[in-house]
Formats: C-alpha cells, sequence, structure tokens
C-alpha cells in the first residue's frame, strides 16, 4: 500500500522501497555437498534452495525421450514456509509453478545434447514473501550452471505488479495480495529473449508494455547479481590456470600406471 | 574479428567470447557472428580456435576411455554397467571372455551383480549407450584397494601432463593408482596410512584445479604429510 508525505506528494511502498527497487538479493551456489549443482536464494525474506541432479538415467525409462533430455522440476513449499501452516502434499499450485519453472528454464539448456536422460531440478521453498517463482527460477538456473550444465544463457526472472493503479517492480507478499495485478516475467538478459510471461488482473494495453519494460530492468539487476554469485564460487577473476595444464587432446588419455 | 575476454579469465553460459570468425571449440556454440559460451569455465584462446575449459560437468563417454564401473544387472548375454555417466553402459560376452556366446554359459561366474570392473570404452553404438571391454592387460575384476569419487572434469588435471602428477604421487608413496574417466579412482596401497596420504592429495587437486601451479604444490603438500607421518 502506499503512503503519501504531504509535502512532496511522494509516493512510497509499504516496505519502503521506490517503485523500481528490487529487494534485497543473495545468491550462493554449490551449498548442497551431494546435488551435482545447487544455489540458495535470499530475495527479500524469500528464502529457498535448489538442487540439480544430472543429466542422469531417465527413470521411468519410458517416459525418456529418445532426441533429447527431459528436464524435471519440482517445486514444494516447506510446511513452515508461510503462516499458518501448509499441507506438504503438491497442491494445484505447486504443479502449475513447476510447469511455468520448467517452460521458463527449457529454452536456454540444450537438451539435445543428453538423449535419453532426465535432468532434475528440485526447488524447495524455506520461508516465503511473494514472488517465489520468480526466485526460484533465478535460484534455478544458477544451480543448473553450477552442475556444468550447457546452457545458452542465465535465465532471470522479476515480477511486475499494479497497486493504487502505479506499476511496481519485485512485488512482496503484502503488495501481490492486495494489488491490482501481477506480472511475472523470465528473461535470458544476454539474448534478450523472453522465456515467461505470465499475468493476473488486470492492466491496460499501455501498462502491459511499460510493465514489460520494467521487468527487463529488474532482471538486468538479478542477472549481475546472479553472475557475482556464480564467478565467487571460484574466488578468482584473472587467475591464470597453470602453465603445464593438459590441452584439450591430452585431456583424453588416461594411464594406468601401476608401481613396478 | 576480436577476443571480448583475457585469456583464461572466468566466463559463464551466454557470455560473447568471441565477435568474428574462429573455430568455436568445446563447450562454445555460434550465434551468428559470434561465439558464445555454454559452460561455466575459463575462456581459452588458441590461433584459430575458442574454447571454454569447464569446471564444472558429467563423464560424458567417449571411445578410448578407461572407466570404473559397477555391475549393475546382468540380462541376456550382456552385463549392465553404471560407470557414473547418464546412460548405463553394457559389457557382452565376447567382450569379456574372448570366445562366442552359448546359451549354456554361466556369466556369474565370470562377474556377477556388484562387481566393480576396470574396463575400457570400445565403441558408442548408434543410441550413444557405451559397448565397454575387459579384455586387455590391467582390466577386468577388481579384487582389492578401495575406491574415491573426484569430480570428472578434474581427472586432466590429477593425470597432469603426460601423466606428470599421477606419476608424481604414485612415486612418492607407492600405492597403485588406477583412474577412470568417470570421476573413479581405484587407490591400492601396501598399508592405510600410504593410502591416506594419496587420498587427502586427490582431495587437494580436486579443489584446486582451477588455480595455477598446481603440481609444484601439490609436491610440496606431499612433502609436508610425509614430515608428518614421521
Amino acid at each position: 500500500m502506499s503512503k503519501r508525505t504531504s509535502k512532496k506528494k511522494q509516493w512510497i511502498r509499504v516496505d519502503g522501497r521506490q517503485y523500481n527497487e528490487l529487494r534485497e538479493v543473495k545468491i550462493e551456489s554449490g551449498v548442497l555437498p551431494n546435488a551435482d549443482g545447487s544455489a540458495y536464494i535470499e530475495m527479500g525474506r524469500n528464502k529457498i534452495i535448489c538442487g540439480v541432479f544430472g543429466p542422469r538415467e531417465m527413470h521411468p525409462k519410458h517416459m525418456a525421450k529418445p532426441n533429447e533430455a527431459v528436464l524435471k522440476c519440482r517445486y514444494h513449499m516447506a510446511p513452515f514456509s508461510v503462516d499458518p501452516r501448509r499441507s506438504p502434499a503438491p497442491s494445484r499450485r505447486d504443479q502449475e509453478i513447476t510447469m511455468v519453472m520448467r517452460f521458463a528454464l527449457e529454452p536456454a539448456v540444450f537438451l539435445e545434447r543428453y538423449p535419453r536422460s532426465s535432468i532434475d531440478i528440485y526447488v524447495e521453498i524455506l520461508e516465503a514473501d511473494g514472488g517465489t517463482r520468480c526466485a526460484s527460477i533465478n535460484a534455478a538456473s544458477v544451480a543448473l550452471v553450477d552442475a556444468g550444465i550447457p546452457m545458452k544463457d542465465l535465465v532471470s526472472a522479476c515480477a511486475v505488479g499494479k497497486i493504487d493503479d502505479r506499476l511496481i517492480v519485485d512485488l512482496g507478499d503484502y503488495e501481490d495480495k492486495k494489488g491490482q495485478s501481477d506480472l511475472p516475467l523470465a528473461y535470458m538478459p544476454k539474448l534478450e529473449k523472453v522465456t515467461l510471461l505470465q499475468m493476473d488482473g488486470i492492466m491496460k494495453t499501455e501498462e502491459v508494455e511499460e510493465a514489460i519494460k520494467l521487468a527487463i530492468d529488474g532482471c538486468k539487476q538479478i542477472y549481475e547479481i546472479q553472475r557475482e554469485a556464480l564467478k565467487k564460487k571460484y574466488g578468482i577473476d584473472k587467475t591464470k590456470m597453470e602453465e603445464d595444464t593438459p590441452d584439450e587432446d591430452d585431456a583424453g588419455d588416461t594411464t594406468e600406471v601401476t608401481e613396478q | 574479428m576480436s577476443a571480448t575476454f583475457q585469456n583464461r579469465e572466468l566466463v559463464i553460459p551466454g557470455d560473447i567470447i568471441y565477435e568474428g570468425r574462429i573455430r568455436t571449440g568445446e563447450n562454445t556454440y555460434r550465434n551468428q557472428d559470434v561465439v558464445i559460451a555454454t559452460r561455466l569455465g575459463l575462456v581459452n584462446y588458441v590461433k584459430d580456435t575458442v574454447s571454454v575449459i569447464a569446471l564444472q560437468g558429467s563423464f560424458n563417454p567417449m571411445v578410448g576411455d578407461l572407466v570404473i564401473g559397477e555391475v549393475k544387472d546382468i540380462e541376456l548375454g550382456e552385463w549392465v554397467v553404471d560407470i557414473g555417466g547418464q546412460i548405463e553402459a553394457s559389457l557382452s560376452i565376447p567382450d569379456a571372455v574372448d570366445q562366442p556366446y552359448q546359451s549354456s554359459f554361466d556369466m556369474t561366474r565370470v562377474l556377477d551383480i556388484g562387481d566393480t570392473i576396470i574396463a575400457k570404452v570400445v565403441d558408442l553404438d548408434r543410441r550413444k549407450t557405451p559397448i565397454l571391454s575387459i579384455l586387455g592387460s590391467g582390466l577386468g575384476k577388481v579384487n582389492k584397494g578401495f575406491l574415491f569419487r573426484i569430480s570428472p572434469i578434474k581427472i586432466p588435471r590429477l593425470i597432469g601432463k603426460k601423466g606428470s602428477m599421477i606419476n608424481m604421487i604414485i612415486k612418492e608413496t607407492g600405492c597403485r593408482v588406477v583412474i577412470g574417466q568417470n570421476g573413479l579412482v581405484l587407490i591400492d596401497g601396501s598399508n592405510r596410512e600410504k593410502e591416506e596420504i594419496v587420498i587427502k592429495v586427490i582431495e587437494k587437486v580436486n579443489q584446486e584445479a582451477h588455480i595455477s601451479g598446481l603440481t609444484n604444490r601439490v609436491q610440496e603438500f606431499l612433502k609436508k604429510l610425509k614430515e608428518e607421518k614421521n
């Protein structure tokens, strides 16, 4: 909701943000030792952990595609993630977000490189505060890169909403529930392609156009944070690799050496 | 026609690593006039090729790879072997015992479910299933030693150029070490302490594979470990 200060008539959001200001985003990659790739994201009060497994054998086998890998997603909210407690059984909403996440990530992954196998993404919402589907996509794309899965680009996601007839970026829980409209968008920043666009509520045509622009700006900000998170794990930027590192040709020769 | 990064700089999927015409190497793809990275890694510009040395990734079986795997199942005339790739490998009787298939042949006598084998990838069939063989010196069932798992992408670093790294480890510790391209390492030493040293060294290689001067650091690390033991 809004607050008007009498003198300047400045409009501020319920948590004191500007209309185009994101919540504080923190991303960490490689947090789960047993997963092939993982990421943890804090987006405002959202806390989400994501693990990626694969490419691995598809189970059940008859579901495997002969020409490409299958991207399997699971979006799940922990019972304690919201107040009041939520049933841990997958709900209709969970199923929808699972599907939406898959559609948002599929265009970025080279699935055709791994026929007959599956790539599994598990997203667990530990604490929810609005905009979990966008935060999940952000975490999942970092986790996919961390798993070493070949990708065309990272996927960043950000929502834009309408409240008091004004457009706002990155809705919190309150704004999501009390607002007039909500438009989540996932975007590949380097390829400049939109991979997900949903909308709830009512917006004018001009407002939708403006909202998409705002969302893309938000995605670009998140992209920079994702980049930093991936680089941070290696703690290096310009460190040179060892001079006698085997070239790509040498990499294939395995030597079995036994002590005489 | 120019490189957009410095050589050996960290790149992320989607980064444009070259503008213009050039041959695309590993972990890259071309999008019209630019070359883009597909994996997190260090960009490598060599003469007329641009590639990315991946820092993360799974095992992709290739013909000629030495692998260490576990027999998962016995089917008609073949063993199904888990070698950690995305597809399970198969080992048929002619590739295991050098004799043609006979229905009366008792396959469990050669290899049973749960056995660990050292094998070579001799072929990939048209569905990209790896075909293994255990005919050859050093191949076959593993009877002693234990297995240690590292990231398959770091195996070339553990071997070193022309085996420099692994030969040094073997020379210093006196253990038998077999490296499978799928990330499994078989360690077999005369006593537990020696094997422990090998594990510590392999762990260090796994963690610091991307930082320069690896061989020298590992050599010092080995010396330190040996002194501690004495």
